[in-house]
């Protein structure tokens, strides 16, 4: 009896569920909702709800569900198999450059071209977001970054220490540091992709002895195996191994531990890009002007300039229902109201911005102070070679946690880097692989 | 006498009374079960022989023959994702077999809150593998996790249990046994029970100690018992790949990668075509392995 009595209440209580979405479905009959999948750094989680209220105010009629997705390998799963099942959100954020190539924008995004907006967008950051046909499909999500170390000022005001221009320079650095008793350099494997910012962030210095590296290395002729300019960043990540200067719990770390170590000062040196100055502006807005900034070091010190990457990107997918709403939204981005006055409000400057008529403020933070005398002064940027090049090997970040664990050596990592490139060109369809 | 006489009808009489008596059933009784068999295995079976064959993207496939399958051998990680994989099995099917046995065991005989423990050693079986690897992710933090701490208050400095690439896949698969050894208890109990009482008696009458009780009553005859816990937990060791990809994914580097896991990331990194391939692969080397487990364990059982 009593069981009877169970069942019909929760068909009533079904019933009446039902109902009320009826009803809520009506009543709302005017509104698009438009679904965004954001990025999960904290900086970029707080940009986008800023972002996505103020593009609500000033469109009543559109209403922003905010999807948080992971990032690194597993935002490149998520993002190429919702769009190869259709399943894609209305509008979504990834990276520009290589893995923009490999999700087949041409069939899988909607052409932006001929907006309005993109003669307001600079050429450097559009060049990143071109499909094989030569049509835009992106608007920038965030400002660009430099690629280098972070370091703690404070420490290094305490210990008498200048910013290094070469590697020796940089390890002699460390070795003082060790004896004061804190970590000189931060790795975090728990995020695996942090790990490849040795490799990645030294392409200025590879592009400074080999300038033809990017073109040879998209048509097959050039590997980081045969190139020691190429192979110094898996050396330079060995030797911090090696040399024992690594933060304790280097394995498990995240990036979010990582910014802590190195706001408080346990940690003095972190390879980064400067896209984490935001978060650090986030959690720790008092210790955000003790990070400054400088370039992943070479051999030379009359060569030293650091490597830019590009913010992630604004794209719609060619599936959306929602059409005429998506592209106010991605206008909204790419204007100077929604691209970049939240990105200033909240204090979560990483770089210069890339729409026309947006100035940094005055009191941006001191990483970021560091960067721009890279930009101000006359050949001292590259652009990663990820923007240079369609081709990166989706198995780096593993290899470059190996190579920071002490577990491969840089020569046998380098021959295996290259393997996994070479699938990913032949995925591409490039020629000559 | 008897067995002589059977083998004698059999040839004879049997198949001439199968052949005159129709089945009860018609035959198109099979159907939904066929209709749902065709195109929920063997459909995607064959599609995915001829994916694997091709160089795919989910929007165009063009054929390259066997270059995958040559590929997915030249991963350099593949060989060491293989010896993984079979460590695996093992570690955690022979921990599973022992554990479960001594805990079964205990749990059959006459303690105290006996269907309490029963429980909480099935416990773990039923929570969720990810929110498992999760947890004793964070359990086994090399500097802030509880385990080390632990150990710390003691004096001891614990490894990194999932950043030491010569330990992360041996923490995994602890961690699995811990999980699993709840459902090998179980299979156990139902085992030692099944075993009529008069063994025990005819032992007790012949003076035999507990140690002989299980020896030679117990171990025996909770054979079967041993082939199924075997058989499961072996094929769900070779095909793990949610325990590991929640706690290490392959980490680090490649440390504890199993085969399970080389061909996730594959798919992870779009090569669809190659995945698809490793996937083949890994089929063949489950019925490899598992066909002639199964026969050697069933045919000991015959013997007994």
């Amino acid at each position: 009896m009593q069981k009877t009595n169970r069942r019909h209440a929760i068909a009533g209580f079904a019933a009446g569920l039902m109902g009320f979405t009826a009803l809520s479905g009506a009543a709302f009959a005017q509104q698009t909702t438009l679904s965004l999948f954001a990025p999960n750094d904290q900086a970029a989680v707080a940009y986008t709800e800023a972002m996505v209220a103020a593009f609500e105010a000033a469109n009543p009629d559109i209403n922003v569900e905010i999807e948080v997705g992971p990032g690194g390998t597993e935002r490149d799963n998520m993002v190429k198999s919702r769009l190869a099942t259709g399943t894609m959100n209305d509008v979504f954020v990834y990276n520009a450059g290589s893995l923009f190539q490999a999700i087949n924008p041409v069939q899988s995004t909607v052409d932006l071209t001929n907006e309005p907006y993109m003669s307001t967008i600079l050429d450097s950051f559009k060049q990143t977001v071109t499909a094989p046909d030569g049509t835009l499909r992106g608007v920038p999500y965030g400002q660009a970054m430099g690629g280098g170390i972070l370091y703690n000022k404070k420490v290094y005001k305490d210990l008498g220490l200048s910013v290094p221009l070469t590697w020796d320079e940089f390890m002699a650095n460390n070795t003082k540091i060790k004896e004061a008793g804190k970590a000189p350099v931060i790795q975090t494997f728990g995020d695996t992709w942090t790990s490849q910012l040795f490799i990645l962030a030294d392409f200025f210095n590879v592009q400074a002895k080999n300038p033809q590296f990017a073109d040879m290395y998209t048509r097959g002729e050039a590997k980081y195996a045969a190139t020691p300019a190429a192979m110094a960043g898996f050396q330079k990540q060995a030797d911090v191994f090696k040399a024992g200067d690594l933060n304790e719990d280097f394995g498990a770390a995240t990036l979010n531990d990582g910014l802590r170590m190195l706001a408080a000062g346990e940690g003095v040196h972190y390879p980064m890009l400067t896209f984490a100055v935001g978060t650090i502006a986030q959690d720790y807005p008092d210790q955000l002007n003790d990070v400054g900034f400088f370039a992943l070091p070479g051999d030379d010190a009359t060569i030293n300039g650091t490597t830019v990457w590009m913010p992630t990107a604004l794209y719609i997918s060619a599936k959306t229902p929602n059409l005429d709403a998506a592209k106010k939204l991605v206008a909204f981005v790419a204007s100077k109201e929604g691209g970049c006055d939240p990105w200033v409000k909240l204090n979560a400057i990483t770089g210069p911005f890339l729409i026309q008529g947006c100035e940094l403020p005055s009191n941006v933070p001191a990483a970021v102070k560091d960067l721009q005398t890279y930009f101000t002064a006359d050949g001292r940027t590259a652009p990663a070679l990820e923007f240079l090049s369609p081709v990166k090997g989706p198995s780096l970040e593993n290899i470059t946690v190996e190579v920071g664990s002490g577990i491969r050596t840089p020569a046998d990592a380098a021959t295996l880097y290259d393997e996994d490139v070479r699938k990913q060109a032949q995925q591409l369809g490039l020629p000559g692989w | 006498m008897t067995a002589a006489s059977d083998t004698r009808l059999a040839p004879m009489a049997v198949p001439a009374r199968l052949g005159a008596r129709p089945s009860p059933y018609p035959g198109w009784f099979f159907l939904p079960a066929a209709v749902i068999y065709g195109v929920l295995f063997l459909m995607p079976t064959f599609a995915s022989l001829y994916f694997s064959l091709t160089r795919w993207t989910l929007f165009d496939s063009t054929f390259i023959g066997f270059e995958n399958f040559a590929q997915f051998f030249r991963e350099p990680f593949l060989i060491k994702g293989l010896v993984n994989t079979v460590l695996y099995a093992v570690i955690t099917s022979g921990l599973k077999v022992v554990l479960g046995m001594l805990l079964a065991l205990l749990l059959t005989s006459h303690i105290l809150a006996r269907g309490y423990l029963r429980s909480v050693v099935f416990f773990p079986v039923l929570v969720s593998t990810v929110g498992v690897g999760i947890t004793f992710t964070v359990l086994m933090h090399p500097t802030n996790g509880m385990i080390n701490e632990g150990l710390a208050l003691i004096g001891i400095k614990g490894p990194g249990w999932l950043t030491n690439p010569n330990l992360a896949l041996f923490s995994v698969a602890l961690v699995d046994v811990w999980k699993g050894v709840g459902l090998a208890t179980v299979i156990y109990i139902a085992g030692i029970v099944a075993i009529p009482q008069d063994y025990y008696e005819a032992a007790r009458i012949d003076g035999a100690t507990k140690f002989q009780n299980f020896l030679y009553i117990t171990l025996p005859l909770s054979r079967p018992a041993t082939a199924t816990v075997i058989t499961l937990s072996f094929i769900g060791g070779l095909r793990t790949f949610d325990l590991i990809w929640a706690m290490t994914r392959g980490g680090p580097g490649f440390a504890s990668d199993t085969v399970a896991s080389v061909i996730y990331k594959q798919y992870q990194a779009g090569f669809y075509g190659l995945s698809t391939a490793g996937n083949v692969v890994l089929f063949v080397l489950i019925g490899v392995l598992v066909v002639p487990l199964t026969m050697l364990l069933n045919r000991k059982q015959g013997h007994e």
